[in-house]
């Protein structure tokens, strides 16, 4: 589903992805974990197409098609959803009509009909219980005044919501509690499909007691420095990262 | 990100054409000559002259204000045309007697002076460069005993109102435009609601500018006696011309005891090219009186004209009395616009809101000018003031001139203030959930301007929304 080759990336001039290859399948979870700073981040929102990062070598397959020829909009509409690691706010438009808006965005690119408000709230309804959220977060402004807690959860409503081929989830996990957390990761779960497939960017091996992954990634300096199944992640939790930092000569 | 934003906020001006009609215009310049023809030619009651030469008696001894945060080339007052009129205007006519091409030019602009327009249960006044062409819905406003005609027309249907209310709000020594507007004002529409009616139909005129190197100057009436209550919009549009023209309108509104009026402008004056050539110059005096518990409310969308100087008011005479002023102002490519309100407190308990929002792109410069005044008999008297200025781009400028003072010390007033720019971070958000650009844009700044679009009757609101390029469903409300 998902092909990285080679990826390089800078921001403001600056080398930060320096040669990354990832390949997703359908139905495949995949951790990427690592350092602060270490480019997680960036190749999260290179996915995604945020044009402030420069892409300068590599391609991205998704789906047979270049990925990064397409805007961020176009790949948003072929099934891509990054959840963010600082979601935006998005002052006096409620999350209702940007969520319903994104939705009906969607439908338009699959051919489909749009759907008024009235169907578009039974669709909510569902959505909400799913991750525990209250339907009058659905009237205030996006993300504005929420919590560092409930932007993740809204981050997870709108995966619901659009249900994408292709998530991508930037530290979900941090900041929230151990509730939250399994929520969170509930809402994950739910999700998933034997057609689709999930990155999961976390520092912690705590979330993927919760979202098994198929396997784990480790970033650092702009490379995936080693790769390997979901034991992969508890060797981390005990040993930390130092111990691949240095052969890898980050 | 920048091309999108342009893109979005240099929709072409789509009221730029001119209409073809033989014109009854008078020379440029002006003297005591041009106001006696013009009062001639309205067939005007010698009163109404004596006033008007009063007026401009008072303006010769007067100085154009340049206080404003706005610069300019020097206007050439003699240069200017002070009445134009299409020939095909007869006094008085009735709306199937109107020259086709005007109907046509009103067509174009998206206003049905024809039957079809009861549909939508609003009456309009339509002023064609300096008369009005027609007015719709007469008969079903006189069934309430509502009078809502041409200014011109009320001087003789009633002359004892006109008398008695004309400049008692805005006075023609006000300043340098009201005095002029007073000397030279052509047509406008005179509103009265009788007492303890409530105007069943939302009342709209439609200002055109239509002739080149004409001025326009209307005058707006409109009292609300005791207990009544309109809800008033105004619209206005002019050609795209290289040279800048004159628009120094006065409107005063007079609310009696538990009158409330609503007052909405979307003001799309032709603004100038990219460069700054043409445009309408936009010097404007509106001023309400809010007597014992009467409530004016100001809103306003504004995004056309080279030049706004405008600061609808309120002064709260009466106890009890509100006052609100809601607007939105668009700055894009040369355009300055200095805008915002007078809040005078003078009756106790009197309350005002102002929410201004400003929206600068391009190479445009935004002032909000506000003054708040509380004066010595205005115990309790209560102001909240939000003034938010947003950026597009950086080459634009938003400036925020706040004037308060205070006689009373049980008067409460608040006041906040934001500037924020549109951040590549919350398109790129909206566009990773599969929205454009364009589409992120129209939503951030429909966000932005909800408080005001709020107050908008709903034909306004939909005309803002185009105006803006913006998708306001759901998202106001
Ligand atoms: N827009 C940017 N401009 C400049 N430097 C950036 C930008 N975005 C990220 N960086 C830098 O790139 C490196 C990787 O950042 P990031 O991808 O956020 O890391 P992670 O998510 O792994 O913590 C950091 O050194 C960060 O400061
Ligand atoms: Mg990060």
């Amino acid at each position: 589903m998902l092909k990285i080759s080679d990826l390089h990336a800078n921001a403001s001039g600056k080398e930060i992805l320096k040669g990354i290859s990832l390949t997703v399948n359908a139905g495949e979870v995949h951790a990427i974990m690592g350092p602060n700073g270490s480019g997680k981040s960036t190749l999260a929102q290179v996915i995604a197409g945020h044009p402030g990062y420069e892409v300068t070598g590599g391609t991205i397959e998704y789906d047979g098609k270049d990925l990064l020829d397409m805007e961020a909009e176009e790949r948003a509409q072929a099934g891509v959803f990054l959840a963010f690691q600082y979601p935006v706010e998005i002052p006096g438009v409620t999350n209702a009509y940007f969520l319903r808006a994104a939705f009906n965005e969607l439908r338009k690119a699959r051919g489909e009909e749009e759907v008024d408000p009235m169907e578009f709230l039974d669709i909510m309804e569902e959505k909400l219980k799913l991750v525990e959220m209250d339907a009058t977060m659905m009237q205030r402004s996006v993300n504005a005044g929420f919590s560092g807690g409930e932007k993740k959860r809204n981050e997870i409503l709108q995966m619901a919501v659009l249900a994408p081929k292709l998530a991508v989830l930037d530290e979900t996990d941090s900041g929230l509690d151990i509730d939250a957390l399994r929520i969170v990761a509930g809402g994950v779960n739910a999700l998933k499909r034997p057609d689709n497939a999930t990155i999961v960017v976390t520092h912690y091996q705590r979330l993927l007691d919760y979202i098994v992954p198929d396997s784990v990634h480790v970033l650092a300096g702009g490379r995936i420095i080693k790769s390997g199944g979901k034991e992969l992640a508890l060797e981390l939790e005990a040993k930390g990262y130092d111990w691949l930092l240095e052969p890898a000569g980050v | 990100m920048s091309s999108s934003i342009e893109s979005l906020v240099n929709k072409e001006y789509a009221y730029g054409f001119v209409t073809d009609v033989e014109s009854d215009t008078i020379p440029r310049g002006l003297t005591e000559e041009t106001i006696r023809l013009i009062s001639a030619k309205k067939n005007e009651p010698e009163w109404l002259l004596d006033w008007r030469l009063k007026a401009y008696r008072r303006w010769l001894t007067m100085t154009e204000p340049h206080w404003p945060n706005v610069t300019y080339a020097p206007i050439d007052y003699q240069a200017q045309t002070y009445y134009s009129a299409p020939r095909s205007v007869k006094p008085l006519q009735s709306l199937d007697e109107v020259d086709p091409e005007l109907l046509k030019t009103y067509a174009k602009l998206g206003i049905s002076l024809t039957e079809q327009k009861r549909l939508t249960g609003v009456a309009v006044d339509a002023i064609f460069d300096s008369v009005s062409v027609g007015t719709t819905m007469k008969t079903e406003l006189a069934a309430v005993g509502v009078v809502f005609c041409s200014f011109g027309e009320a001087v003789h249907s009633h002359p004892e109102l006109i008398k008695k209310y004309l400049g008692s709000v805005v006075p023609y020594s006000d300043n340098f435009f009201a005095a002029l507007n007073s000397a030279v004002f052509s047509d406008g529409s005179f509103v009265y609601i009788p007492k303890g009616v409530k105007c069943p139909l939302e009342l709209s005129t439609y200002f055109r500018i239509n002739a080149a190197d004409t001025g326009q100057f209307e005058r707006t009436l409109i009292v609300a006696d005791e207990g009544a209550s309109v809800s008033y919009l105004e619209g206005c549009t002019a050609p795209k011309r290289a040279t800048n023209q004159l628009h120094a309108a006065v409107v005063e509104i007079i609310a009696l005891d538990d009158a409330s009026v609503k007052y909405s402008t979307v003001q799309n004056w032709y603004a100038g090219d990219k460069d700054g050539v043409g445009g309408i110059y936009n010097f404007v005096t509106k001023r309400g009186k809010a007597q014992t518990n009467a409530k004016i409310s100001w809103t306003q969308v504004e995004t056309g004209s080279a030049i706004t100087w405008k600061y609808p008011s309120v002064i709260l005479q009466g106890d009890n009395s509100v006052g609100e002023f809601y607007s939105v102002a668009v700055v894009n490519n040369r355009q300055q616009a200095d805008t915002g309100t007078k809040m005078i407190h003078i009756g106790r308990n009197t309350r005002s809101t102002i929410i201004s929002k400003g929206i600068s792109a391009g190479q445009g410069q935004n002032s909000y000018r506000g003054q708040v005044k509380v004066l010595p008999k205005a115990e309790g008297a209560r102001n909240y003031t939000q003034c938010d200025s947003m950026l597009i781009g950086n080459a634009c400028g938003a400036h925020t001139f706040p004037y308060i003072e205070v006689a009373n010390n049980t008067a409460t007033l608040e006041h906040e203030a934001s500037t924020s720019k549109i951040g590549e971070d919350q398109i790129f958000y909206c566009k990773s959930r599969g929205l454009n650009a364009e589409h992120a844009i129209s939503l951030i700044v429909a966000g932005f301007c909800k408080e005001v679009f709020k107050e908008l009757p709903m034909e306004f609101a939909l005309e803002a929304q185009q105006l803006l390029g913006i998708s306001l469903e759901g998202s106001v409300g």
